[in-house]
């Protein structure tokens, strides 16, 4: 059981020593080869594809990547993707889908870049795209978050049969910054804001969002990489078995009617 | 005046303990509220009535205002045509965000409206169509689960009814009260879109003014045909947010509508007095014809 307050795991997910994909990919996949570009404008670094071979399965992989020095996070934006990253995972998700090959999404992002050049080339367009197209994708999708999941950014990742979050994993529709100066005008009191949201593991999967709960040993995934790997690897080959096992169609009116019901109201 | 008393005149300006510092300034001209309006686009400054008479559009530019639903759905459909589907849903506080209820029960005594969309069947010059309009004075137009659900019911019902859909967005983005419950909207509406699609049916977008956020990276991007009205501002990220990201200001026809026309992502911009006669061509073009009574 995680007694960490959303603000506590906040502080804990931008620690420089979180693992990131990068560590994970070598520990999970039996081989990888990363695939570059979305063929429309360029190649997006935030938000990384491949092919790889888990547990003797092919599958395609895509991941926003956080870097873990300010090097590796220029080169990927601090894994705030352009529009065409988002481009890139569709194209490469089209792929699998042609090949049955299954998807397996990595999210960590604060969202989606905020700048000229991803206006100009149609950022709302492209996470729309994403998600449509994710929701009839005649492939299973299981995605896992690992750190940070910001809105729209994190949601063109997110639309799949099975979600798991790291324990200490967030997903939000603002960032906490943002809420609390939108809220307060003030956002130093981000921390507030944090525990208002409901943004945790466990408030993810009460709110019908996700389906799992990936345990980091000790408390935390920066202790020990290998064994938090381990069970990453156990839940992607568990859901693997489970999802490709079933008909196509079936397993999308599921993805469907899961997104479908989530929403409360009255009438 | 004696000198003295100039001087305390002086001082009680100063400390501000004068007897009238209660009092509200008096409108010596009597000039009542909402006499003109100034348009956010070239800052020129017309008579309201003017403005009103044009249907909200501004004569020097063209901009074209916002825009309640209810006064969109008459400029829009025919006549005595509209009903109204869904009307009673509202919005619960999923995740006890603080003073939402207050806020929500406010809005709804100030604008009628239960919720930031209004969804129903009508026609158009004849044509049977399930249509959606947002409503920018309710939260922003902000998608919550209403928004959301009703989107949702109504793609269902035009493809149950084989019925093209029009939907008129506006909104700032998801609605950050309902928490990621409302991030969720953007998933089951984009379905809820893809469904209708596959049946083979016609979604035309008008994008108004502002139309923003979580709703501009879902449905209202996944249109067949992508209408925007002049000079309405359509985008991903707001632009204080961009600003803050690049340190820099952003030029005025940042993300206006025919900026997207020109980046390729609007298939035309339609005036709003034009708008029944295209969108009833545009239908018709897609094999929907008159009802038969």
């Amino acid at each position: 059981m995680n007694d960490k307050t959303a603000w506590e795991r906040q502080c804990l997910i931008r620690e420089k020593t979180r693992p990131t994909v990068n560590d994970y990919i070598p520990l999970i996949f039996d081989e990888f080869y990363e695939l570059h570009g979305d063929r429309h404008y360029g190649d997006d670094a935030a938000l990384m594809g491949g092919i790889a071979r888990i547990d003797g399965i092919p599958v395609t992989v895509l991941a926003e990547v956080k870097g873990r020095d300010l090097n590796e996070n220029k080169k990927t934006n601090f894994a705030m993707p352009h529009p065409e990253g988002y481009r890139k995972a569709l194209r490469l998700a089209k792929q699998a889908e042609k090949f049955h090959r299954p998807v397996i999404c990595f999210i960590d992002t604060p969202g989606a870049f905020c700048g000229i050049e991803a206006e100009e080339r149609g950022q709302g367009e492209a996470i729309a795209k994403n998600i449509m197209e994710f929701m009839r994708l005649k492939t299973p999708v299981t995605s896992v978050v690992l750190g940070e999941a910001g809105s729209g950014g994190a949601l063109a990742l997110g639309v799949c049969d099975r979600l798991a979050m790291l324990e200490n994993a967030l997903y939000s529709v603002i960032s906490p910054r943002g809420c609390a100066s939108i809220l307060w005008k003030d956002a130093s009191r981000e921390h507030e804001a944090c525990e208002i949201l409901k943004i945790t593991a466990e408030d993810m999967v009460r709110l019908g969002v996700a389906e799992a709960i990936i345990e980091e040993p000790n408390g935390s995934a920066h202790y020990d990489v290998y064994k938090i790997a381990e069970n990453i690897k156990e839940f992607l080959v568990k859901t693997l078995k489970e999802n490709s096992s079933k008909n196509i169609d079936i397993l999308l009116e599921e993805r469907y009617s899961k997104f479908r019901k989530i929403g409360e109201f009255t009438e | 005046m004696a000198l003295e008393n100039l001087f305390k005149v002086v001082t009680t300006r100063f400390n501000g303990n004068s007897e009238k510092t209660d009092q509200k300034p008096v409108n010596s001209n009597n000039i009542p509220d909402n006499l003109l309006f100034k348009c956010p686009r070239c800052r020129n400054v017309v008579f309201e009535d003017e403005y009103k008479a044009l249907n909200m559009v501004c004569p020097k530019c063209g901009y074209h205002g916002r825009i309640s639903a209810s006064e969109r759905i008459e400029l829009t459909v025919d006549k005595g045509s509209f009903i109204e589907t869904n009307s009673n849903m509202l919005s619960k506080n999923p995740i006890n965000f603080p003073d939402y209820d207050e806020k929500q029960q406010a809005l709804r005594d100030k604008t009628g409206l239960s919720d930031a969309i209004i969804t129903g069947e009508a026609t158009i010059r004849g044509i049977p169509v399930v249509i959606g309009v947002m409503d920018s004075r309710y939260m922003m137009a902000s998608m919550g689960s209403v928004v959301g659900e009703k989107v949702v019911r109504a793609f269902e019902l035009a493809t149950q009814k084989k019925k093209p859909i029009i939907l008129f967005t506006a909104s700032g983005g998801a609605r950050m009260q309902e928490g990621i419950l409302s991030l969720m909207q953007m998933a089951k509406t984009s379905g809820a879109a893809a469904k209708h699609s596959e049946a083979g049916q016609l979604y035309i977008t008008v994008l108004t003014d502002p139309t923003t956020g979580g709703v501009t990276a879902s449905f209202a991007s996944l249109g067949d045909i992508i209408i925007a009205e002049p000079k309405a501002l359509v985008g991903f990220a707001g632009r204080r947010v961009i600003e803050g990201t690049i340190k820099q200001r952003l030029p005025d026809d940042f993300q206006l509508a025919e900026f997207l026309l020109e980046k390729g992502f609007v298939d035309m911009i339609v005036e709003r007095k034009k708008m029944r006669s295209v969108l009833s061509h545009v239908m018709r073009l897609h094999g929907y014809e008159k009802e038969v009574l």
